[in-house]
């Protein structure tokens, strides 16, 4: 156990210590470009991930946080003059109200009920989007320039605005990692696994799901400010279904319930959709013949997958059989 | 020693000398920005056709430089958009950008071409803004607007064919709304009145709730479509029983769809900035390459990129390859001025955008296929119609619910 954490430490020294360096080993603004939509994806599957992983509630809304934030930031700041600080706090902060007031109706029903209301709350917001032309331009969406100058640094730089997002992202992990192992957290996932019986214990169950709703909704209005300070420009697609099933596609596809599951699967996805349909212009076909491959080779996701396959290789001299179980129960994270 | 230094330093000349000369013959790389995955990958397609086509016509060659094409696939998403468009500039070098397709990826990637100052021609986003209230200096459009056609066909409408009462039912998205209210405007102003607007979604199944509502003492229905929405429409307006002549957008009946209707398509009237059966020898000669080629007749998107692709030429011919100095190539994109070409006669207004021979269009039936006859033109109409620009940028962009000043 405390081997593992260390191992898991060094990993994730190694993996921040690549990031870090990351301009420094692409030579072109292109790939840093891609490396920050890697990391706002990430942030979002991260908060997706506290939901479907963690909590076992499996939404198929999670762009709602994305999309509103992204429209709020960009609305504010260049339609009704508030400041960068300000529409960002605003933004975040209203978004983090909408996860309340989504979570209160959400988490009346469970499974697939719940999986229905989080679709039904996210296609309102997208038709909000779409025919309140006068506020959010339509189909023709929202633009304008809007990179904030923080302590006088231009985020208009790729560079820059790639550590600023990575900021964002280390924040992220530690504190959802700070959560999973808080009582919040556990009793979240005990929640997930026997909610019968934590209720008899005396806990809130729904109280302990709604704060980690909310908790979720607030990653996702960081990733949504980022995702708008990025992209300068926001149109219904945020808000569409697609977005959404994406973010999901890649926590399951990254492993759920693993902290860096999602980060795997949103840079999968991400490259997938923007790098590799360079080459292949069946890039969708592709992403679902990776997708098969994962249910198929890895059905617990990569990361847990990657995990299991290294434990076969170190076990294999003394007995295969035992690991070869899926990994699901080995939530150490 | 010093022989060897001599020997080094003719050998590094030459080696600079070489380079600059490599540097002169390296072809001008075009961004292009096409769907290819997705729902719009068919006009996508059609797009892709026109550039080949016009690349093929020049040998490869414009102004004595090679142009080398680099293809993107931006899947009809906005944020994919700005990535594609990035990929282009920063990773791939390209100096001048065709497209993208739909009016929110041209809008996705505003900002990103004033930053990085890219010359871009748009061969099919429509979206009026793009040339008027929010007019982009690196950025030149080579279709008409939304309503840059419909604006005549408002004015037909209400005082050649005398109708009073007419239904609107359009796509429910921006292209839908901006075509729709150019019509209502002059449709009104010239004695007319739109007596009910009727939305459908850009995905309906079916259109047997909109035709069932339609308003049984209008004169006429106007269908503003895009995509593959007329077919669906005019096939089920005709099984409804429906006798009321339809008015088309140009899309309703573009010849990229034409090719896949039956008789019920047969006397709509639209108007459109291009027709395949225009009868000038520059569209002649177009028309038959295209059938050569693809044997199909050139519709909206066929014929946008091919023109995006002719304006490249024509400027690129003003500033004789030279791009390097993007204010000149800028400029002389903005004064193309084409005396022949598929379109007629065309020139730019001060915006980037073209003025255009509007054609008024019948579908007629011409050796058992479908086509668009040309039964009008209203010569180089501007997207202003006949309003001063001042005038016209006063009044907010066409809406869904735009209704005109009385």
């Amino acid at each position: 156990m405390i081997r593992a954490s260390r191992q898991q430490a060094v990993l994730a020294l190694v993996a921040i210590a690549a990031l870090l360096a990351m301009p420094w080993l692409v030579t072109s603004d292109y790939y840093i470009n891609i490396a920050t939509q890697i990391v706002i994806a990430a942030i979002l599957a991260m908060s997706l991930n506290v939901l479907v992983g963690f909590g076992g509630m499996i939404s198929l809304g999670h762009a709602s946080y994305l999309g509103v934030a992204a429209y709020l930031t960009i609305y504010l700041s260049t339609h009704a003059g508030v400041g960068a600080l300000g529409s960002a706090l605003i933004a975040i902060g209203a978004t983090t109200l909408l996860a309340m007031l989504f979570g209160y109706l959400a988490l009346r029903a469970s499974g697939l009920g719940f999986l229905m209301i989080t679709l039904a709350l996210g296609q309102i917001l997208w038709g909000i989007a779409y025919r309140w032309a006068s506020l959010t331009g339509g189909d023709n969406g929202l633009g304008g320039p809007i990179r904030p100058r923080p302590f006088g640094i231009d985020l208009m730089n790729p560079t820059a605005f790639f550590y600023f997002t990575l900021i964002f992202l280390v924040l992220a992990v530690w504190l959802i990692s700070r959560f999973v192992q808080s009582g919040l957290g556990q009793s979240l996932q005990g929640a997930r696994d026997q909610p019968r019986r934590m209720r008899a214990l005396g806990y809130n169950v729904w109280l302990i799901q709604w704060l980690s709703f909310v908790f979720a909704g607030f990653w996702g209005a960081i990733a949504g400010m980022l995702y708008a300070y990025y992209h300068q420009f926001v149109s219904p697609q945020a808000l569409h279904l697609t977005t959404s099933a994406e973010t999901l596609l890649m926590v399951v596809a990254g492993g759920t319930g693993t902290l860096f599951g999602p980060v795997v699967g949103a840079a999968l996805v991400v490259i997938l959709k923007n790098v590799v349909s360079a080459y292949i212009t069946r890039w969708l076909m592709l992403l679902g013949v990776v997708f098969v491959a994962i249910v198929l080779f890895m059905p617990e996701g990569i990361v847990p997958g990657l995990r299991r396959l290294r434990e076969t290789m170190k076990m294999r001299p003394a007995s295969s059989a035992e690991a070869s179980l899926p990994a699901a129960e080995e939530r150490t994270t | 020693m010093r022989r060897i230094g001599a020997l080094f330093s003719t050998t590094f000349l030459i080696g600079w000398a070489l380079a600059g000369a490599a540097e002169a013959a390296e072809p001008l790389k075009v961004g292009f920005m096409t769907v290819r995955s997705g729902a719009l990958a068919a006009g996508g397609r059609q797009m892709e056709e026109g550039l080949q086509l016009c690349i093929d016509a020049h040998k490869g060659e414009m102004a004595g430089r090679k142009i080398q094409i680099i293809t993107a696939d931006t899947a009809g998403q906005p944020a994919v958009t700005k990535t594609k468009a990035q990929e282009l500039v920063e990773r791939d070098g390209a100096q001048v950008l065709i497209g993208p397709l739909a009016a929110f990826e041209a809008l996705a990637i505003d900002d990103y071409i004033r930053q990085t100052k890219t010359p871009i021609i748009s061969p099919s986003a429509a979206a009026e803004d793009l040339t008027q209230r929010k007019p982009n200096p690196w950025f030149v459009r080579a279709v008409g607007t939304s309503a840059q056609a419909h604006h005549a066909l408002g004015e037909y409408a209400a005082k050649e064919l005398k109708y009073k009462r007419i239904v609107i039912i359009a796509d429910d998205f921006a292209f839908g709304h901006e075509l729709s209210a150019g019509f209502q405007r002059t449709f009104e102003q010239n004695g007319g009145k739109v007596i009910q607007k009727l939305w459908s979604p850009l995905n309906a199944a079916e259109y047997g709730t909109y035709i069932t509502q339609i308003d049984p003492t209008a004169d006429a229905v106007f269908a503003g479509f895009a995509g593959g929405n007329g077919i669906k429409f005019l096939g089920e307006y005709k099984n409804y029983g429906m006798q009321k002549p339809v008015l088309g957008a140009m899309t309703t009946v573009d010849e990229g769809i034409l090719k896949r209707m039956g008789d019920e398509a047969l006397g709509v009237i639209s108007a459109g900035w291009y027709s395949a059966a225009i009868d000038t020898p520059a569209n002649k000669k177009f028309v038959a390459a295209v059938q050569k080629a693809y044997s199909a007749d050139p519709g909206y998107y066929t014929v946008g990129a091919y023109m995006a692709c002719e304006f490249l030429n024509n400027a690129l011919e003003q500033v004789k390859g030279d791009i390097s100095d993007k204010a000149a190539f800028m400029k002389a994109l903005r004064s193309v001025n084409m005396p022949e070409s598929p379109y007629g006669q065309v020139k730019l207004d001060q915006y980037g955008q073209p003025i255009l021979d509007i054609t008024i269009r019948k579908v007629e039936k011409k050796d058992g296929k479908l086509q668009n006859t040309v039964i009008k033109t209203y010569p180089a109409v501007s997207q202003f119609w006949t309003y001063g620009p001042d005038e016209f940028l006063k009044s907010p962009v066409y809406s869904r619910d735009w209704t005109p000043a009385k």
